[in-house]
């Protein structure tokens, strides 16, 4: 319910991002690559928490969207030179958004259990589609060999090759999707969703025609992972059907599960806790012959912090009383 | 002063062969308590979902301020004036009062796709608040989570969300369901206050609550109207008796008589 942290958590927030500032000062390449991913995730994550947090839909397919957009890399990228991210990006998230449309007027006619299923059902028809044709290496999956390049009339200003570039790139798409989703969550629109989410029934007797606030909160949550996936691909520079299938999807759920729905930054906390605990569990050093088994370590954590926290990681940090929209004089 | 803002000629509603409106012609005044009365299966909560939008009607008209209105979803009737307050207790829980009301009042702007300016900025809606909070006497209230007041207060949250949508018919279905004779006697005060510049509707079962708060009566029975007019006349009404109460309920409406 709280959109707009408070003073703890921003503080905590702006340390956060202020030491995923200096990472690429003080990290290896490794290092680097992993808080990369974190990054990418925590921004798949929020996006998932719009639906799932602040308007109560639990969509059971969202990697399509992350993985629709990270094939449109691969498809947009020509074989011998870097793409344009001008142009490039839009595409991608045009892309994106456009099957986000196409599937959203589908399943905000759904609710509850007939949600999950048909988002999932949706999603594993994108898995299926690009596993099972020949576009983009079919079950293989496919290399992007150039990574994009922002290039503004003949200079580079920014190639998303550089581990650092791509990492410095994320973490500011991170930073302005937070600010973003906290400025919609406070917005009227942001109002009628997180009503939606509480009382449908009582939303659409006020006279909110509820299916169409579902449905762009549906495709602004799938832009979200669209961006996400985008930055994805830009990792490895490599796609695979997998990346829109439905455990990608239950990765995302169980992130913002963890770090606590409804709070944004959870997903954040939701993200690097996943990504942190699953390279210190599968690493020898740590866990020895249980490396082996990481994933039954994983599920121990992750059932750990469900059973005991009851708001997720982000339910440490105090929870500040729920607060009405402030009114304020006209700037 | 007696100004029909809303009215029906002849209309029905059928549920598969059966009526359980046939045939009703009724007005409702401005400045006026207006209460429908009749024992259960009457079609008082159908009627009321006919005015609301919330039902189409088999046949008739129904007219708003010399408007034909038949067939209107209830959210356009909400957003011309006519609002309404359910029977049991739709509110969203989890919120405050205040931004229960809030959502309510913002329903009113023209359109809530906006994506970037505070919601607490708009100043018009937070106005709207302010005042349907105290004229529903809950702006005590304003702060707190909407499922810890007491029933009765959240029964005024429920007329302080309609208030906030600014109509000028407000239709009650049963308003005073549930209370403690202590909040009864408020709810009927507020209703009272708000006759003066709203046309209010309303379904009650409460006798006494009925005759205290009532201009004017309408008695329903089987679908149909039976005979409506000022208490008095329904008080004193013969066919009423028989026809609606019966035996055990005549003592009801002896004791309501008497003052």
């Amino acid at each position: 319910m709280v959109t707009i942290p408070n003073r703890r958590v921003a503080v905590a927030l702006a340390l956060v991002f202020a030491a995923l500032a200096v990472v690429p000062l003080v990290g290896e390449t490794y290092a680097l690559k992993v808080a990369t991913r974190m990054i990418v995730f925590a921004i798949f994550a929020m996006s998932l928490d719009l639906l799932l947090g602040y308007t109560g839909l639990v969509s059971f397919g969202h990697a399509a969207f992350f993985g629709l957009s990270a094939y449109s890399l691969q498809l947009v990228s020509p074989e011998s030179e870097a793409a344009n991210l001008i142009t490039a990006l839009p595409q991608c998230l045009g892309v994106t958004a456009a099957a986000a449309a196409l599937i959203g007027m589908l399943v905000v006619r759904t609710a509850g259990i007939y949600f999950i299923m048909s988002t999932l059902a949706l999603a594993q028809m994108f898995f299926f589609f690009f596993h099972d044709s020949p576009i983009a290496g079919g079950s293989d999956g496919a290399y992007i060999w150039y990574k994009p390049v922002l290039t503004i009339g003949a200079t580079a200003l920014l190639d998303l090759d550089g581990r650092e570039t791509l990492y410095y790139f994320a973490l500011a798409c991170l930073v302005l999707c937070y600010g973003f989703l906290v400025v919609v969550l406070r917005s009227p629109f942001g109002e009628v969703i997180q009503g939606i989410r509480v009382n449908e029934h009582r939303m659409r007797a006020l006279g909110y025609d509820t299916r169409r606030f579902k449905l762009v909160s549906f495709v602004l949550s799938a832009l979200m992972a669209g961006l996400a996936g985008f930055l994805f691909a830009c990792i490895d520079g490599f796609v695979a059907p997998q990346l829109l299938g439905w455990r990608e999807s239950g990765i995302g759920l169980v992130m913002v599960i963890l770090g606590g729905m409804g709070t944004l930054y959870g997903s954040i906390i939701g993200a690097f806790a996943f990504i942190g605990m699953e390279e210190i569990v599968r690493d020898r050093q740590f866990t020895g012959v249980m490396a082996e088994h990481w994933q039954i370590l994983m599920g121990v954590f992750v059932i750990v912090v469900v059973l005991f926290l009851k708001n997720g990681l982000a339910g440490l940090f105090a929870e500040p009383p729920i607060r009405r929209p402030a009114t304020k004089e006209e700037p | 002063m007696s100004e029909v803002v809303l009215k029906t000629e002849g209309v029905s509603k059928n549920f598969g062969g059966l009526y359980a409106v046939r045939n009703v012609s009724v007005a409702f005044e401005h400045g006026r308590v207006e209460v429908i009365i009749g024992p259960n299966g009457a079609g008082k909560t159908t009627l009321i979902n006919l005015l609301s939008g919330d039902l189409a009607p088999t046949d008739g008209r129904i007219v708003y301020r010399g408007r034909d209105v038949t067939g209107l979803p209830a959210h356009r009737l909400s957003k011309k004036g006519i609002g309404r307050s359910y029977q049991i207790t739709n509110i969203f829980p989890q919120f405050t009062v205040h931004r229960n009301v809030w959502l309510a009042s913002q329903s009113r702007l023209p359109s809530c796709m906006r994506f970037l300016r505070p919601a607490g900025r708009y100043r018009q809606v937070a106005e709207r608040v302010d005042r349907a909070l105290s004229l529903a006497e809950i702006a005590h209230r304003a702060g707190d989570v909407a499922a810890q007041i007491s029933h009765g207060e959240q029964r005024r949250l429920e007329i302080a969300m309609l208030l906030a949508a600014e109509p000028d018919v407000l239709l009650l279905d049963e308003p005073l369901a549930g209370m403690g004779a202590e909040e009864t006697g408020g709810i009927v005060t507020l209703i009272r206050s708000l006759a003066r510049d709203h046309c209010v509707v309303l379904i009650e079962h409460d006798m006494d609550a009925v005759f205290a708060v009532a201009d004017y009566l309408t008695v329903m029975v089987g679908g149909s109207i039976l005979e409506s007019g000022p208490p008095d006349v329904i008080r004193a009404s013969e066919d009423v008796r028989r026809a609606y109460l019966g035996d055990s309920s005549t003592a009801v409406l002896a004791g309501a008589a008497a003052p």
